[in-house]
Order: C-alpha cells, then sequence, then structure tokens
C-alpha cells in the first residue's frame, strides 16, 4: 500500500502547488489590475489613512480634510459650492472627479515627487500629510460668473488669454460635494444616486466635458480664421446677399436669423456677415472653402485632442466626410460640429493673444506639506493656428460686432469689448442653445469669456445668445476688468 | 555517525525529533509567542495602544494546548511532535484575525463578534480531542464498528434536511440547530466515514483487487468492482442534493475514492472516479440552480451580472481585492480592510488573512497544511497495520482535500464551496472535527512506532 501512500502524497503536493500558483498570480501578477477595479474601494480607503492636502483659490482654502473621530480619521469639507465642478468630489464610496480625481496622487501624499518626503516620515515618525493644490481662479472672477448665470444652465469660462490660466469655471446645476464626503455609506450612495439619476446632470462639468454643445454663430470664427489664412480670402470678399439660401444637392433652404438679406445690397462682405452674423454667406463660404480646411483649423485650436488641465476635456469634434449640404450647415456652427466652452475659449484666446493659443491650466502650483514646491506648471504655448494680422482683423471685426452688431449687450463703457455670440438650434422644436464669447480689453486683452446657456435661458426660441449670454459675459469681464 | 554527511542528516533528523514531547513543548512555546506578537500587532496597528484584553484571546488555547501536550505526554509518549504545534499555530492565527474582524466591528458600531466564542470553542475542541487521544490510544478498536460509524455518518448527513432542526445558510444545507446552537454534522462525518471505509475495505480488500475480464486487452470491471463506487457515487449525489453543496459531495467523493484506491490499487477506481465525479458536477450545474450560479460567478466573476447577483460573485472579488491590496508581504495584522469581505471572520478567512499577511503569509499557511498532511501520510507509510494505514491516509487526505476545495475556492481556481477553513475559521463544528483527525493521527502515530519496535 506504501505506493499508493506516495502516489496520494504527490496527488496532494500538486493540488498545493496550484494553490500556491493561483495565490502568487492573484498577489504578484494581478495586484495592479485587481487594485485599480473600480468596485475596490481599498485604493480610496488607503488614501484616508494620510491627511489629504488642501484645494486653494487664492490664500483661501476652499477643501479641506479635517481630523474627525472615526476609522477614517479625517473628514472631507467643501466650503462652497461655486468650486464644486473643479474641485469635484472625493468619496470612500462612490470615487471621485474633478482636481479631487486628477491631482489624487499629489492630494494623497502619494506621488513619485513625494517620495523623499514619504522616506523622511518614515524616518522620524511625523506623518506624511498630502500637498496642497493652488488653482489659478480668482474668487472675484468666480464669483461674478457665478452670480451672473444665477438660476440658468450653463457654463462660464474665463481665462488670461495671454498665460491660458484659468480664471473662472462655472457649470450649473452643479453639486455640493460634502453630501459625497461622508463617511457612511447609505446617505452618501443616496446622495450620488439621486445625483446621477437627476435628468439635469449636475455632476458633470458643463465647461469641459458632458454631451458638448452645437456652437453655432460662435463657430464663424473658426471659418473666417480659415478663411483668411488661406489667402484666398479678405475682410472684404463678397458673396451675393440672399434671403433664402438652397442648400447644395437638397430642396431644403436656409435663412438668416433675420429672415431677411444680410443689411442692404446685392453683395455683402466677410466683414459683414461676420459683425452681424449672417448664416448665409458663412454657408456659401463653407462650401466655397472646403470641408478640408475648416477642420484643419478647428483641429490647430484643439478639436480631436484629449487635453488635460489637469481635469480631461471632452475632445471637441467637427464631422468628417460631409456632403455639400452639411458642409455648408457647418459654416455656422450647425449640423454635428460639437464643442465644449473651453474650445470656443481657447479659440477666443487666439484671436485676443495674435495669433497664439496658451495651453489652458486649472493649477498655478503645489506645494508639498514642508512648503516645497513640486510643481508648478509654466504658461505654454498649445498652438499658433493664425497670423498676427489675421487675428487683428478678426479683433476688428468683434469689436464691431460688440460696437453695433449682432452681440451690442456685451458693452462696457470706456472698454473696447471684443465679441461674438451664437444661438445654436438644437431641433425644429427644441429651445436654443445661447453662446457668448469674446475678451477685453481689446487692444491688451486681460480675459477671454466663453457662456454657454442651454435650454435657451428658459425662454425656449425666443431668447438669443446676445440677449441671455451677452450680460453674463459682461458681467465677468468687468470683474476681472475692476481687479 | 561520524562520516554522515549533512544532506544524509537532515532527514534522519526530521524523523528523529518530532517524536519527541520536548521537542512539542518547544515548539508549542514558539507557537504561543507568535500568538501573543499577532495579538500585540492587532491591538497597535487597530486602536494604537495595547491593553490587556489580548490575554483574554491569548491564555485559555494556551492552557488547553498546554493540557492536551501533558495527555499526549502521558498516553501516547511516542506520537508524533509536529502535529499538536502546527495545528494549534494554525488555530491561534485563526482567533487572532477574528479577533481583529471584532475591531473592526466594533469600531463600525456592529455587534457581530466570534473571537469570544472562538475561544472557548477552541479550547472545548482542543480538549475533547484530549479525551479522543485518552479513549483511542489504541485505534484499532474503531476497526470494531465500521458499519455503526458508516450508519452515523449517513445519519450526522441527512440531519441538515431534517424537518426542525435543519437549517440552510447562504444557500447551503449544512446546518443543524438547537436553540442558540448550531452545528455542522458532516464534518464530523468526515471522520466517520474514514473509519467506516478503513474498516470496510480492510475487510473486503481481496475482492475489490481482483480483476475483472480482460477485452481487447482492457481490463473490464465486473459489476462486483463496480457496485461500490456506483453506490456511493449515487449517495454523493444525493449529498448534493439534500445539503445543496457541492463541496462536501466531493469531499466524500474523493476521500472514497483515494482509500478505495489506496487498498486495491487500482488506478481504474480513480480514473473512473474522476470521470464519474466531473460529469457529476457538470450536471448537477445544469440542474441544480444553486450548483450553476456559483459556476457561472466562478467562470466569470468580475462579470457586472455575477457580480451583483443574489449569492453572485461579490464576496469571491471582495476577497481576491483584499489578497492584491495584501501583495507578498501583507498589510500587516490589523492594517488592512478584510472587514470589507462579507463573511471574513469564516468562509474568508483565508482572504482576510491573505490580504493582511500578504503572498509570504499565504505561503506559510500553505506549507502548515501541507507539513500535517505529509505527518499523516508518513503515519500511513510506516504503519504496519493495514487499518490504522488506511484510516491515516483517509484522514490526512481529507484534511489536505478540504484546504484545496476552500483555498481554491477563495481564489478562484474552483467553484466557491461551503466547506469550511480548517483550524482558522469561526465555527465549532470545523474545530472539533479538526482537532479530533488531530488526535487520531496522534494516536495512529504512536500506535506506528510501538508496532516497529515489537
Amino acid at each position: 500500500m506504501n505506493r499508493q501512500v506516495r502516489r496520494v502524497g504527490l496527488a496532494l503536493t500538486v493540488m498545493f502547488i496550484a494553490l500556491f500558483a493561483i495565490a502568487s498570480s492573484i498577489q504578484v501578477v494581478r495586484t495592479e489590475s485587481l487594485y485599480q477595479d473600480s468596485r475596490n474601494v481599498r485604493a480610496s480607503y488607503e488614501t484616508y489613512k494620510t491627511q489629504r492636502g488642501s484645494i486653494l483659490v487664492g490664500q483661501t482654502e476652499i477643501v479641506t480634510s479635517d481630523a474627525v473621530n472615526d476609522q477614517y480619521r479625517f473628514l472631507r469639507k467643501y466650503d462652497s459650492v461655486l468650486y464644486s465642478a473643479v474641485a469635484g468630489y472625493f468619496s470612500i464610496f462612490t470615487g471621485s472627479s474633478g482636481i479631487e480625481r486628477s491631482m489624487n496622487s499629489l492630494l494623497a501624499g502619494q506621488s513619485s515627487a513625494q517620495f523623499f518626503e514619504q522616506i523622511n516620515a518614515l524616518l522620524d515618525g511625523t506623518p506624511v500629510t498630502g500637498a496642497a493644490v493652488e488653482l489659478s481662479l480668482d474668487p472675484a472672477v468666480q464669483r461674478a460668473a457665478w452670480d451672473a448665470l444665477g438660476g440658468r444652465k450653463g457654463a462660464v469660462v474665463a481665462l488670461d488669454p495671454t498665460t491660458g490660466r484659468i480664471l473662472a469655471m462655472v457649470s450649473k446645476p452643479t453639486f455640493d460635494a460634502n453630501l459625497m464626503s461622508g463617511h457612511e455609506y447609505d446617505p452618501v450612495n443616496q446622495a450620488y444616486r439621486d445625483y446621477l439619476d437627476d435628468p439635469d446632470k449636475p455632476l458633470v462639468n458643463r465647461a469641459i466635458g458632458g454631451d458638448l454643445y452645437p456652437p453655432g454663430s460662435v463657430f464663424k470664427l473658426i471659418v473666417a480664421a480659415a478663411a483668411i489664412e488661406s489667402g484666398r480670402y479678405s475682410t472684404t470678399t463678397t458673396f451675393e446677399n440672399l434671403a433664402s439660401y438652397r442648400l447644395p444637392g437638397t430642396t431644403t433652404t436656409i435663412q438668416n436669423s433675420s429672415n431677411n438679406t444680410c443689411g442692404e445690397g446685392a453683395l455683402v462682405t466677410l466683414e459683414q456677415a461676420l459683425i452681424r452674423s449672417c448664416n448665409i454667406p458663412f454657408a456659401m463660404l463653407a462650401v466655397d472653402l472646403g470641408q478640408d480646411r475648416i477642420r484643419a483649423m478647428a483641429e490647430l485650436m484643439g478639436f480631436g485632442d484629449e487635453i488635460a488641465i489637469p481635469l480631461s476635456v471632452t475632445p471637441s469634434v467637427y464631422p468628417t466626410n460631409l456632403e455639400l449640404s452639411q458642409l455648408a450647415l457647418t459654416g455656422f456652427g450647425q449640423f454635428d460640429v460639437r464643442v465644449s466652452p473651453l474650445q470656443m475659449a481657447m479659440t477666443t484666446a487666439a484671436i485676443a493673444n495674435q495669433g497664439v493659443i496658451m495651453k489652458p491650466q486649472l493649477v498655478d502650483q503645489v506645494v508639498a506639506s514642508n512648503l516645497n514646491v513640486l510643481s508648478q506648471p509654466e504658461p505654454q504655448v498649445f498652438s499658433s493656428p493664425m497670423s498676427r494680422e489675421t487675428a487683428a482683423l478678426l479683433t476688428r471685426m468683434m469689436v464691431d460686432s460688440v460696437g453695433y452688431g449682432a452681440a451690442t449687450n456685451a458693452a462696457i463703457p470706456q472698454v473696447a469689448v471684443a465679441g461674438k455670440t451664437g444661438t445654436a438650434e438644437n431641433g425644429p422644436d427644441d429651445p436654443y442653445t445661447l453662446w457668448f464669447t469674446g475678451f477685453a480689453p481689446a487692444e491688451s486683452p486681460q480675459i477671454v469669456v466663453t457662456v454657454v446657456v442651454e435650454d435657451g435661458g428658459g425662454i425656449g426660441q425666443n431668447g438669443t445668445g446676445n440677449q441671455i449670454a451677452a450680460p453674463i459675459a459682461k458681467a465677468v469681464m468687468k470683474a476681472a476688468l475692476n481687479r | 555517525m561520524s562520516n554522515v554527511s549533512l544532506t544524509q542528516a537532515i532527514p534522519m533528523l526530521l524523523k528523529a525529533v518530532p517524536r519527541s514531547r520536548n521537542f512539542e513543548a518547544v515548539l508549542l512555546f514558539w507557537v504561543a509567542g507568535i500568538h501573543a506578537f499577532a495579538l500585540a500587532q492587532i491591538q497597535l496597528a487597530v486602536s494604537q495602544r495595547m491593553s490587556w484584553d489580548m490575554l483574554y484571546y491569548w491564555a485559555p488555547p494556551t492552557i488547553s494546548a498546554w493540557i492536551f501536550h501533558y495527555v499526549l505526554r502521558k498516553y501516547v509518549l511516542n506520537a508524533d511532535g509536529l502535529l499538536l504545534p502546527l495545528a494549534f499555530l494554525l488555530n491561534g492565527l485563526g482567533i487572532a484575525m477574528i479577533y481583529r474582524l471584532d475591531l473592526a466591528e466594533i469600531t463600525r458600531g456592529g455587534q457581530d463578534l466570534f473571537a469570544e466564542r472562538q475561544v472557548w470553542l477552541s479550547c472545548f475542541a482542543m480538549l475533547i480531542a484530549a479525551v479522543v487521544v485518552r479513549l483511542v490510544r489504541n485505534p484499532l478498536v474503531l476497526r470494531r464498528f465500521p458499519y455503526l460509524a458508516g450508519a452515523a455518518a449517513v445519519v450526522l448527513l441527512l440531519l441538515p434536511a431534517a424537518p426542525v432542526i435543519g437549517r440552510t445558510f447562504n444557500g447551503a444545507t449544512l446546518w443543524i440547530a438547537i436553540g442558540d446552537l448550531s452545528f455542522q454534522p458532516g464534518e464530523i462525518a468526515k471522520i466517520l466515514l474514514a473509519i467506516f471505509f478503513a474498516g470496510y475495505l480492510v475487510s473486503r480488500k481481496g475482492p475489490l483487487s481482483e480483476i475483472g475480464s480482460r477485452v481487447l486487452g482492457m481490463k473490464i470491471p465486473s459489476a462486483k468492482d463496480l457496485g461500490p463506487i456506483l453506490l456511493f457515487w449515487v449517495a454523493s449525489i444525493a449529498v448534493l442534493v439534500i445539503q445543496r453543496d457541492l463541496g462536501t459531495s466531493i469531499l466524500y467523493f474523493g476521500l472514497f475514492l483515494v482509500m478505495i484506491y489506496t487498498a486495491t490499487g487500482r488506478g481504474f477506481y480513480v480514473g473512473i472516479g474522476l470521470v464519474m465525479m466531473v460529469t457529476g458536477a457538470l450536471v448537477a450545474s445544469r440542474l441544480f440552480g444553486y450548483v450553476g450560479a456559483r459556476f457561472d460567478a466562478w467562470l466569470a466573476p468580475f462579470a457586472t451580472e455575477n457580480y451583483t447577483a443574489q449569492g453572485g460573485s461579490y464576496q469571491l472579488v471582495q476577497g481576491l481585492f483584499g489578497m492584491a491590496h495584501g501583495d507578498v508581504i501583507g498589510a500587516g495584522l490589523g492594517s488592512g480592510f478584510p472587514q470589507l469581505i462579507p463573511l471574513a471572520e469564516s468562509d474568508f478567512i483565508f482572504a482576510a488573512l491573505g490580504e493582511e499577511l500578504g503572498l509570504a503569509g499565504i505561503f506559510a499557511i500553505l506549507a502548515i497544511y501541507l507539513l500535517i498532511v505529509y505527518r499523516g501520510l508518513r503515519i500511513a507509510n510506516t504503519h504496519q497495520d493495514d487499518f490504522s494505514k488506511l484510516l491515516a491516509l483517509g484522514l490526512s487526505f481529507v484534511l489536505g482535500l478540504q484546504v484545496f476545495i476552500v483555498a481554491g475556492g477563495v481564489m478562484g481556481l474552483l467553484p466557491l464551496t461551503g466547506l469550511t477553513t480548517p483550524f482558522l475559521a469561526a465555527g465549532g463544528s470545523a474545530l472539533l472535527a479538526n482537532w479530533s483527525i488531530i488526535a487520531l493521527l496522534l494516536v495512529l502515530s504512536d500506535s506506528s512506532l510501538k508496532r516497529v519496535k515489537e
């Protein structure tokens, strides 16, 4: 029988070797993928072991981790809903978003930049604390944007075109991150579910993400830039001045928003078409210019790019393989063109900053608990989509648009404001998406502001970009200029 | 002795030393020290300070182990010296982990505490094991009642399905309860079955080993050969149907196969038995929803529909998350999050230990089990008496197979079953049964030496 006993021993040995092997696979080979699984809350638990760094605006802490007497030891506190879209939320149970997510390793004190700090802490026994993140937001500008947008759904982005620093970023409706930073599962999960189920999607930062928006007439800036840069057009190039235009290859006709011709006369210049924001000349221009040139300009400005500010920005879209009728519609930002408000702010910044887009950035610096500066993003050129001359021409037209054209409600006394409105259609009976994008002062721009208001600002198809969005931008610009 | 090489000396030492009770005493000191360290580390990690509470979880089991040691010294002086310290090491590690989970439960305001109960159940199990040693000093007495043992095993297996006292938990009907006391009779049944098989097979060894007629060079077993295995296969399926647990069924059938193979030396039994086992399992996974659900959860644990399903793979996946968090050296006792794994104190204590002790700890724990199994097989190997040989083999194999099924289930190697992790998991019946196995192995090891001496 001893032969059988030895064989049974061998069989058991093989079984245990299988156990050793699978344990090694779980605890060595698959650790990373298992740890990263979104259903594994251990990663976020782990971050509660150290005091998480604060998030600051100006010199004020807007997000802090306060010591509490429970197993997580620290409770994340958010001072104001003004900053929710940017700061995001940080939850044990439901994950994180915003700066809390994109700067997590630094805030948690676990980045490679904090390696020596961790070693020191290990040696002298002081606990590691996370690094503080100082945002580029300006509290006065942010407050102005929040107040001006009021109860409407939409977003406001303001940035300094010379550096790319983002001065304001508001998205409404928003959320209260405190409801999700709690340490009890049920209320946190309930709040999170409620926000997720809300048709207005309060957890989405509309300034950079979500479903994007049809740009409408603000897209004419890109078409005009592409046209002038092509060398085939100037501001005085003329188009046939029609009251109605049949889309090539179809029986569908389109009108200008005035339902009339674009001003007096049989011909209309590119300049007048932009200032008055007429659709027909831009439809004709798009068909004449060709989709490739428009798309090339859009992509130079950031369309299709995964941009991190460090929050990740949903890439804006200029559609491909367009038929002529569709191409005509994209000339005034309709059909399948979709943009984020930040993308429109970058487009406007190119015009404001003599043709150069600076990379948008939300973070001024990251400071470790020992006051070492861990990271300080320098202003960086994103792209140079147009010449200084083209930018100057577009600036002049945008100033005139505010002066006597389609964007008059953004005018500020004694200040040259450059602007462009948009009133984008979403469907035959759906409310409009209302836009304004512009900058001030036109001669030496300090601030670019882009405003989008959803659902026609609550008045369906009766509102216009000039009526609803332009005054919001004006308030933001004034706040920035009065600093 | 002077020209013995090192490679020769090590096996000699291993053979010689572990029979000494003094060796056992030294190891018990070590093990008690390890337990104290584990409890202290847990207190420091969880509450940043040490308290005398730990004595409560340390002293009674340690005293019980020493009483057991004393009984061995008195009645079976030459018994194996490794079995008690190894089993006690696992037992105390289990108590430490359960205590650690209790602390987490208290922190979150819960009421489900297990450690105190586990302490007293461990003491009780060790003392019962000492009584078993005292009563069964000569294992051959067990040979007298094979059919009684077999009948008792069947009754125990049927009890959970009985009205009033039967209990179903997590889909498996493995428990009986009288008032607040619950019991898993299957754990005791595995010992009785081993005794029954050993007694039955020793008396039937001759006929079962005969070769049937040959057709085209293949041995065709006669009906007489197939009879017992078919009967027990049907019985295992019956257990599966009644108890709704694949693990228990496979454990008994595996025990039967290995014992009949060892008794007869005929690989045919293992071959056909494995085919029947796999077939049975596959058919069961189709026929019985509760087995099928376990199979689905096993095959695709990360699929959302299995993860969110009632009785799905949530627990398995949480266990894997925990083990992955443990990495190679573990989060450290008291520093992981094993409380996130449902039933971490019982079914998933293996994953909880994997999280806090890491791969190193898992290897150590598996090595301890393997060492216990090897000691048992060694007893089978050296014993002169066939009944004792078979019994030692059966008991060590059933222990090893149970660890394989449980640990394999927790780590996703096999479908999850309702078996418990020997010595580690919270639960009295399992402690009682596994300590009794240790007691029987000790007695068998003592008598194996006596025989050699004769």
